[in-house]
């Protein structure tokens, strides 16, 4: 398996060290340290104004760190400017020449390095082939569709074999249909090209489906660097949880810690979950459920006791694939859980004010200190 | 700061330092001299006026010179009436023209921003177009419509309108006239662009609201075409008020415009350092406004308009 | 939905009619046969004619036309750069001043500024003439220059100029190779906004003349403070079918380039 970020003995590709930006007051990214390894797809994800884009143009040159250093290859980066960095960016607004055709676009980085027109030609050729372009060489990028524009982007960016491409929401102005498309088309062609990206977003969604590690950032500081499954299943805070999909949050306090879970005393009764935490007895946490790790039933489950509560329905939301089940519980607080629609049924055996329970096993439930 | 940022300042200052250079050695010391001058003795020489400075007698030269500074001029333009009535003249055109010019201005900036859409370029460019051809030329061709047995007068008469041909050149009102012709588009242009700006459903919401469309207009496009008027108004207050060509050829000779005064001083009289003072206290009456203006520009920036 | 209104209709076309209707009559006038400009003669061409034989008003002709095209290109060169100071420059040293000697030609009376520059050329004592009438032209309408090109910049996506450099080229090659052709219509329209201007100026052309360089406003003044002649008709006529023909040259070209906004944006600064 690939995952040289386990490995002690990787040397990264890029190495940010420390590094901080400030604009006037506003610090835009704040002490970062990061590595990130050859071929990886790397997302930064985060909300808009965390620093993300900063960061991505920090590492592209176009901003200066006022702090830390920046390494590629374990050499000195910081210092070097944007158009001597083997590093290519392709930009959120795409930032097409409008003087320029989709060919003299795409050959534009080639130029600068003055190689042979011949050889030019043929890279340009391949690319455009490359991202299915071909018939458009001649075209200005006004006159191009915006799925043609942001392949067009692509291409252009690519064309230099860059050790690094950065991408800065390269999909966001695509509509939803074609972005699903080309997110798959982004990781076949890292994957056939053996490229590193690092693509900025804050669809996390798209982070989770294209990259094979995600960097959380708020407020310009790395919240959790890990791979989709250990954000989504082991999120080390709320702000994470909640900011990947949906979590339940219920606050109490530990009564037990030992080999069979931690267990947690709260308002919706005694909780038990299996998930290693670093607690003792006395301190307060948040027990946090996904929503679809939570059954509902409409009768009580033959053992009443831990990881079960009681409610009322108090919404439904119908989205098709799924059921949203807003349940207000009988201490106030609400819960929600999500039950996948496995039949054709059109009746639902389930209803507004229905007495529900809900209940879910301790492996599902995780423990969250902060 | 960066390398690179270093690297780049090498440039920019370069940039920054040729029309720097050129505007304060062909703008800015220029009217120093002027200031310089409006402060010396008239002189009958070649150049008409004694030199107030004398650069290569250093330091003393100063103090000396520094004491020898005269108020004269400006004293002259306090006691002669024809200064003060030429001041007052420049004033009262300037006003009463740029009141016309509101008048006129807006009802075309209206038509012309309510247009059809597809209309609109081209007449824009209509409305501009004239003012590509030569100031001149346009006051000229006035010459020819405006004389005693010109095109205006024969109307006129032809219609029976008058029985005699009345006088129109030399006259105020051929001066409005020029100058409501000539500064037409630096009035309909700012309030043209505020209106074609302007968000056309406000209207749709006034009218929903119960607001008849004579009631609107007053209400919602007259408050919201203000930034345009007042910049309109100054764009063509400012540089009326020193006029020059419209008043000469349409005008009068009795009473001068301040334009005319200060080319007269200089031109027929010779004499400079009057002219220079005559210059300067204009400048000092066209900052005013240009002050105001600002003021008013900081304050609708800082509201968000 | 907009409804033109006959009172719209009305205002806009009582608008053009008075400015289109002196003109009109001007170029009318310049083909009358008869001498008495008052009086229609029939239609003649004889004023043209004579024209070609006035070297005096060719000879300020092409004075003034030297004098435009030379001013009209060092005030771009200039306004260009004082334009991009303003816009990329931030703050610095001296902004206010700057700014201010930018922006006070736009509003100040010719007069003032013809004053001030003579004595200037008095006080250095240079002798007048073309390079005087040259100098002050390219001071005055530097700024016209300067407004054309900054509203361009301020709209000018600077993305691009990253990507360019994110691409490998560097800073003085991405101005020259992304910038300039970018910005090049609000150039050409600034250029012919200040080579009209120049064309058009009288005032201070003639504070800063000296013998042998008559510019064709001076002429035509002269000429006119002695009344109308059906010479200088022609003369107008011609200056205004070169006016006409540049504007829609110059509009088509920005048609044929950029759909017609570069023209619009040039025409909008006068």
């Amino acid at each position: 398996m690939f995952a040289p970020w386990a490995d002690p003995a990787a040397r990264p590709l890029v190495r940010f060290d420390g590094v901080s930006k400030r604009f006037g007051t506003a610090t835009a990214v704040e002490r970062v340290s990061l590595d990130i390894f050859s071929g990886e797809f790397f997302a930064l994800l985060g909300p808009s104004g965390c620093g993300k884009t900063t960061l991505l143009r920090l590492l592209a040159g176009l901003e200066m760190p006022d702090d830390g250093r920046i390494l590629l290859d374990g050499a000195e980066l910081t210092t070097v400017p944007p158009y001597r960095r083997p590093i290519n960016l392709m930009f959120q607004s795409y930032a097409l020449f409008p003087h320029l055709t989709v060919e003299g676009n795409v050959a534009f980085g080639l130029k600068q390095e003055a190689l042979p027109k011949a050889e030019i030609a043929s890279r340009v050729d391949e690319m455009l082939a490359l991202v299915r372009l071909e018939g458009f060489a001649k075209r200005k990028p006004q006159h191009l569709s915006g799925g043609q524009r942001q392949r067009v982007a692509l291409a252009r960016s690519l064309i230099k074999r860059p050790r690094v491409l950065l991408l800065d929401e390269p999909l966001a102005a695509l509509d939803k249909k074609l972005r699903s498309e080309t997110q798959f088309e982004l990781m076949q062609l890292q994957e056939s090209l053996g490229l590193t990206f690092v693509i900025v977003t804050h669809d996390q969604q798209e982070a989770m489906t294209v990259a094979g590690r995600i960097a959380v950032m708020d407020h310009g500081r790395l919240v959790q660097v890990a791979t989709p499954q250990e954000i989504y299943e082991r999120p080390t805070s709320r702000w994470v949880a909640d900011f990947i999909g949906e979590i339940n949050l219920i606050e109490g306090s530990v009564t037990e810690v030992g080999r069979s879970g931690t267990v947690v005393a709260s308002a919706a009764g005694r909780l038990r979950a299996l998930s290693p935490a670093d607690v003792t007895a006395g301190d307060v946490v948040w027990v946090a459920l996904r929503p679809e790790k939570v059954r509902i039933a409409l009768e009580p489950p033959p053992v009443e006791g831990e990881n079960c509560v009681a409610g009322q329905v108090a919404d439904i939301g119908y989205l098709g694939d799924l059921s949203i089940y807003k349940v207000r519980l009988d201490n106030g607080i609400i819960m929600k859980t999500a039950v996948a629609n496995v039949t054709r049924l059109v009746e639902r055996p389930i209803n507004w004010d229905d007495r529900v329970w809900l209940t879910w096993s301790s492996e599902a439930a995780m423990v969250l200190t902060r | 700061m960066s390398k690179l940022e270093a690297q780049r300042s090498w440039g920019e200052r370069l940039i920054l330092l040729v029309p720097y250079l050129w505007l304060a050695a062909f703008f800015l010391v220029p009217f120093l001299i002027v200031l310089k001058i409006s402060l010396s003795h008239t002189a009958v020489a070649q150049p008409p006026y004694t030199p107030v400075f004398d650069v290569a007698a250093g330091w003393s030269g100063v103090i000396r010179a520094l004491s020898t500074l005269s108020l004269e001029n400006y004293a002259l333009l306090g006691s002669d009436s024809l200064y003060l009535a030429s001041y007052i003249k420049s004033l009262e055109i300037a006003a009463g023209s740029t009141l016309l010019l509101l008048l006129i201005g807006f009802p075309i900036a209206y038509g012309m921003a309510r247009a059809p859409r597809r209309w609109q370029p081209v007449v824009f460019v209509l409305v501009v177009l004239p003012f590509w051809t030569s100031f001149l030329i346009r006051i000229y061709a006035w010459i020819n419509i405006l004389q005693r047995d010109g095109l205006l007068n024969q109307l006129l008469l032809a219609l029976r309108i008058v029985d005699e041909p009345p006088a129109w050149l030399s006259t105020d009102t051929a001066v409005y006239l020029g100058i409501v012709y000539s500064y037409l588009p630096f009035m309909v242009l700012p309030i043209y662009a505020t209106l074609e700006k302007m968000d056309e459903t406000l209207l749709e919401a006034a009218a929903d609201l119960g607001c008849p469309n004579w009631k609107a207009f007053w209400l919602v496009t007259l408050p919201l075409s203000r930034p345009g008027m007042v910049a309109g108004a100054l764009l063509c207050f400012i540089p009326i008020v020193g006029e020059f060509v419209i008043p000469d050829l349409l005008g009068s000779s009795q009473t001068m415009m301040i334009g005319q005064t200060l080319w007269a001083e200089f031109f027929a009289n010779r004499d400079w350092p009057v002219a220079s003072a005559v210059a300067v206290v204009l400048l000092c009456l066209l900052v005013m406004p240009i002050v105001i203006y600002e003021q008013v520009q900081t304050r609708d920036l800082a509201r968000g308009g | 939905m907009r409804r033109a209104s006959w009172f719209n209709i009305g205002s806009l076309a009582l608008g053009l009619a008075f400015l289109y209707l002196p003109i009109v009559i001007l170029v009318i006038y310049s083909f009358n046969a008869s001498r008495l400009v008052t009086v229609w003669g029939g239609w003649s061409i004889r004023w043209y004619a004579e024209l070609i034989d006035d070297r005096a008003m060719l000879e300020s002709a092409w004075v003034t036309l030297r004098i435009a095209f030379l001013s009209a290109s060092a005030a771009t060169v200039l306004g260009t750069l004082a334009a991009l100071a303003l816009v990329r420059f931030g703050r610095f040293r001296g902004r206010v001043l700057f700014s201010g000697m930018i922006y006070a030609p736009l509003v100040m009376p010719e007069v003032i500024t013809g004053l001030a520059l003579l004595l200037l050329f008095v006080a250095i004592d240079i002798d007048r003439g073309f390079w005087t009438i040259a100098i002050a032209h390219t001071t005055l309408i530097t700024c016209f220059v300067t407004v054309v090109v900054q509203s361009r910049l301020l709209t000018f996506d600077t993305t691009l100029e990253e990507a360019a450099m994110n691409l490998g080229c560097p800073p003085v090659k991405t101005f020259l190779t992304v910038t300039l052709p970018l910005i090049a219509p609000a150039l050409v329209s600034g250029w012919m906004l200040a080579f009209t201007l120049s064309l058009d100026d009288l005032v201070v052309a003639s504070f800063t003349t000296g013998p042998g360089a008559t510019t064709l406003p001076i002429r035509i003044y002269s000429e006119v403070r002695l009344g109308v002649k059906p010479e200088i008709n022609a003369v107008c006529t011609i200056l205004i079918a070169l006016v006409a023909i540049g504007i829609a040259s110059a509009s088509l070209l920005a048609k044929f380039h950029h759909g017609g906004r570069g023209a619009m944006a040039g025409l909008a600064g006068r």
